[in-house]
């Protein structure tokens, strides 16, 4: 775990002073992996795979652009409200979606969820008068906080860095905590957790709820480091590269999010700018962690460790063993 | 492991940086090209850079002594991507000129990072009508050297008009440069008394028209065709199985009968005709060497993609021989470049003062002919009538055009669909 934070701090300070380029792309990184994290905290640790994570990007993105640009809202420090109210709008939707969605599980939970938020994608195309259809929006410029300019590139980038380390805290936080360890519950065995007296149902509604808000605390971000927003924020494509972006750095880790973002984006962003058969290798590096690191980077990493008898690595709560439940159950008789 | 390798990567982003700040003197013209290269869109994108290189390598790299640093980025398909290139384009390489785009949506989130980084960005592609009217004043950077998507719309109204074309049924992509294609259509088309009399919006790269081709109203005489991505080659088709052709006439965007997906398209397309600012069988001494020299080079015929930033390339080349190869500034440069007027493969070009270009618009017809002494019979968009110089606003008064609303989904409204 420390060698995590050292890590991070690591990329916090060395980032500012490497290139341009990758400035804004460890700047993007971040803002995507608040939005990997968010889910998986659905995927890895409640065992539910969401497919519409792009719906709560695109909402905090749309807002961040549509109060900007209609209203000149979030211009300065006002922006801290935009943040409060795109979080706010990624929770409530997910509110509503969690009520459809969570109706079923397994693949008809992720088809629900992906049909949501292609009608969110819906929206953002048709919808010309207020998000201006398939040409989208464009921001007047990043905020200006009293003599600090975002629109500096470096500026920008701390306060990602700061939302991201803060988010990193209060899902590690939330995971560890008896919420979080009864979702692994639920992960586990959720028939075993309803016997036990836990509304299942209810749990999931609110992890639910909460990684709708960190994703739209991602969106308003990402709306802000590119200055426009277009449904291409908002299709399938943003999803999966999400699940993705989980699946490969380890789901159950929360580390393991921020590591995929990073891999998923660098390939993409990075190499293409170097080789143009940049796609083999991102493809590759998928068919690979799939056959060979099963649990994700982080997690064969950690089952490594266990296996060499280390303590787990990176922030992730251990795992609920089943002997564990088994206590519990005796205690209820 | 994970300390090591990030280590490695923080030098070596380091010696990136030392290698690519490297000071550039005055006579080098740093170009940063923006394409799809991967994605749906990457025939597009290899079209456009073998244009724009043809020109580069008959002109040995250089523009009248200016050494041109020509690079690539792939934006994906994707606005946000655009802009992250872009940026490390300005940033890191610190080109003097973005230059590409394909989509609309690439074009309106390009402008704006030219606009904050005061970067000239050339949309060589991108043919959003509002870039150079309602928002022209927002991007003083920019400006455009392919064409507005209702330019060639105007006078084919006209055309449509005087050639026997009176009601007609629109099938276009449900997006912005399908609503601007069709609006001017039919803004032309029904002030000379013609009738649009059902306007249909499938969705972008939809691949069976069937359940539209099924309610085509069967008074009309002709269909106006504007499909993009899967359904340029199956729209076609499908009108012919349907018995649609050649019962109705069929006419279209030019983008619709484009080189580009000419050779792919069978013999149901004959006689189709549309109107776009070039056509591969324009019969000028210039066009035949470019056809030629473009044919020879990549073995297929060039679509407009390749003639646009060809022609973008000589524009750039043309400014410079006016400087002597001196890198004049960025603001310098653009005004110089709206200034010029170039004998482009498709023909004189000069720019109007939103930075568009005023350009002859053709109306072509699909004809299966032998031409330029090539052996075999093959597709061709043969000119059969030349609209000269005609301007982005065509005969309106320029003002009134840009206080009316841009073309959209419901303007100009469908007065006979009943």
């Amino acid at each position: 775990m420390l060698t995590a934070l050292a890590l991070l701090l690591a990329v916090a300070v060395v980032t500012p002073h490497t290139t341009p380029f990758l400035l804004l792309l460890v700047t993007r990184i971040l803002i995507l992996a608040i939005l990997a994290m968010s889910l998986d905290l659905l995927l890895g640790f409640t065992g539910i795979a969401s497919l519409g994570h792009a719906a709560f990007l695109g909402l905090g993105a749309y807002l961040t652009a549509i109060l900007a640009v209609r209203y000149e809202f979030g211009l300065s420090w006002d922006f801290g409200l935009v943040i409060l109210f795109g979080s706010l709008l990624g929770a409530a939707t997910a509110a509503v979606f969690g009520l459809f969605a969570l109706r079923a599980s397994g693949v008809y939970f992720l088809m629900i969820t992906l049909a949501l938020s292609q009608c969110v994608w819906g929206l953002a195309y048709r919808w010309d008068a207020l998000t201006g259809g398939d040409n989208g929006l464009n921001l007047p410029g990043r905020p200006v906080l009293g003599p600090i300019q975002l629109g500096n590139d470096a500026a920008y980038f701390y306060v990602v860095f700061a939302f991201f380390a803060v988010s990193l805290l209060a899902l590690y936080v939330l995971v560890e905590s008896p919420f979080g360890k009864s979702l692994v519950g639920i992960r586990e065995h959720e028939v075993r957790m309803r016997i036990l007296g836990y509304n299942t149902w209810l749990h999931k509604y609110i992890a639910f709820i909460i990684s709708g808000a960190f994703g739209g605390l991602a969106g308003v971000l990402w709306a802000q480091v590119s200055g426009q927003v277009s449904p291409d924020n908002v299709t399938l494509t943003t999803s999966v590269d999400a699940l993705l972006m989980v699946v490969l750095g380890g789901p159950g880790t929360l580390l393991g999010g921020v590591l995929g973002a990073g891999i998923v984006l660098f390939l993409r962003e990075y190499l293409s700018t170097l080789v143009p058969w940049w796609q083999y290798v991102l493809g590759g590096m998928y068919v690979l962690t799939i056959f060979y690191l099963p649990d994700g980077v982080l997690g064969t990493l950690r089952q490594r460790r266990k296996a060499a008898g280390a303590p787990a690595v990176g922030l992730a709560p251990r795992p609920v063993r089943s002997e564990e439940l088994r206590i519990n159950e005796g205690g209820i008789e | 492991m994970k300390a090591k390798s990030l280590c490695g990567l923080a030098v070596f982003a380091v010696a990136l940086a030392a290698l690519m700040a490297s000071r550039a003197d005055a006579d080098e013209l740093r170009i940063g090209f923006l394409m799809p290269v991967t994605g749906p869109l990457a025939q597009i994108a290899t079209d456009s850079i073998n244009g724009f290189k043809m020109y580069l390598d008959d002109h040995k790299g250089e523009f009248h002594g200016a050494t041109v640093k020509f690079i690539v980025e792939d934006t994906q398909a994707k606005p946000a991507t655009a802009v992250l290139k872009a940026e490390k384009l300005i940033k890191q390489d610190q080109v003097q000129m973005l230059v590409g785009g394909v989509l609309a949506s690439t074009g309106y989130a390009l402008a704006p990072v030219s606009t904050r980084e005061k970067v000239i960005y050339i949309a060589s592609i991108p043919a959003s009508d509002n870039l150079t009217q309602r928002d022209a004043d927002k991007y003083p950077y920019f400006a455009r050297t392919s064409w507005s998507s209702s330019q060639p719309s105007h006078p084919f109204g006209e055309w449509a008009c005087a050639n026997g074309i009176k009601k007609v049924v629109t099938i276009a992509a449900d997006y912005a440069f399908g609503y601007e294609v069709v609006g001017g259509f039919q803004r032309t088309f029904e002030e000379c008394g013609g009738q649009i009399v059902q306007k249909m919006w499938p969705p972008i790269n939809l691949a069976d028209y069937a359940p539209y081709i099924s309610t085509i109203k069967p008074d009309a005489d002709s269909v106006f065709i504007l499909p993009v991505g899967a359904g340029a080659l199956t729209l076609p088709r499908q009108l012919q199985v349907a018995g649609i052709i050649p019962k109705m006439h069929l006419i279209g965007s030019g983008t619709s009968f484009d080189e580009f997906v000419l050779p792919q398209l069978g013999d149901e397309v004959i006689g189709a005709v549309s109107p776009l600012h070039y056509s591969a069988a324009l019969e000028t001494p210039a066009n035949e060497a470019f056809v030629k020299e473009y044919r020879t080079k990549f073995g297929k015929v060039p679509s407009y993609f390749s003639e646009s930033n060809y022609t973008t390339a000589l524009m750039f080349d043309a400014v410079m021989s006016q400087t002597g190869g001196k890198w004049p500034g960025s603001k310098e440069l653009l005004d110089l470049l709206v200034k010029i007027e170039v004998d482009a493969p498709r023909g004189p070009v000069s720019f109007d003062d939103l930075r568009n270009p005023i350009q002859n618009i053709y109306i072509r017809k699909v004809e299966k002919k032998k031409i330029f002494g090539y052996a075999n019979d093959e597709l061709w968009n043969t000119v059969i009538k030349t609209y000269p110089n005609v301007s982005q606003f065509w005969k309106f008064d320029r003002a009134e055009s840009l206080k009316q609303p841009p073309y959209t989904r419901d303007y100009p409204p469908c007065k006979y669909c009943e």
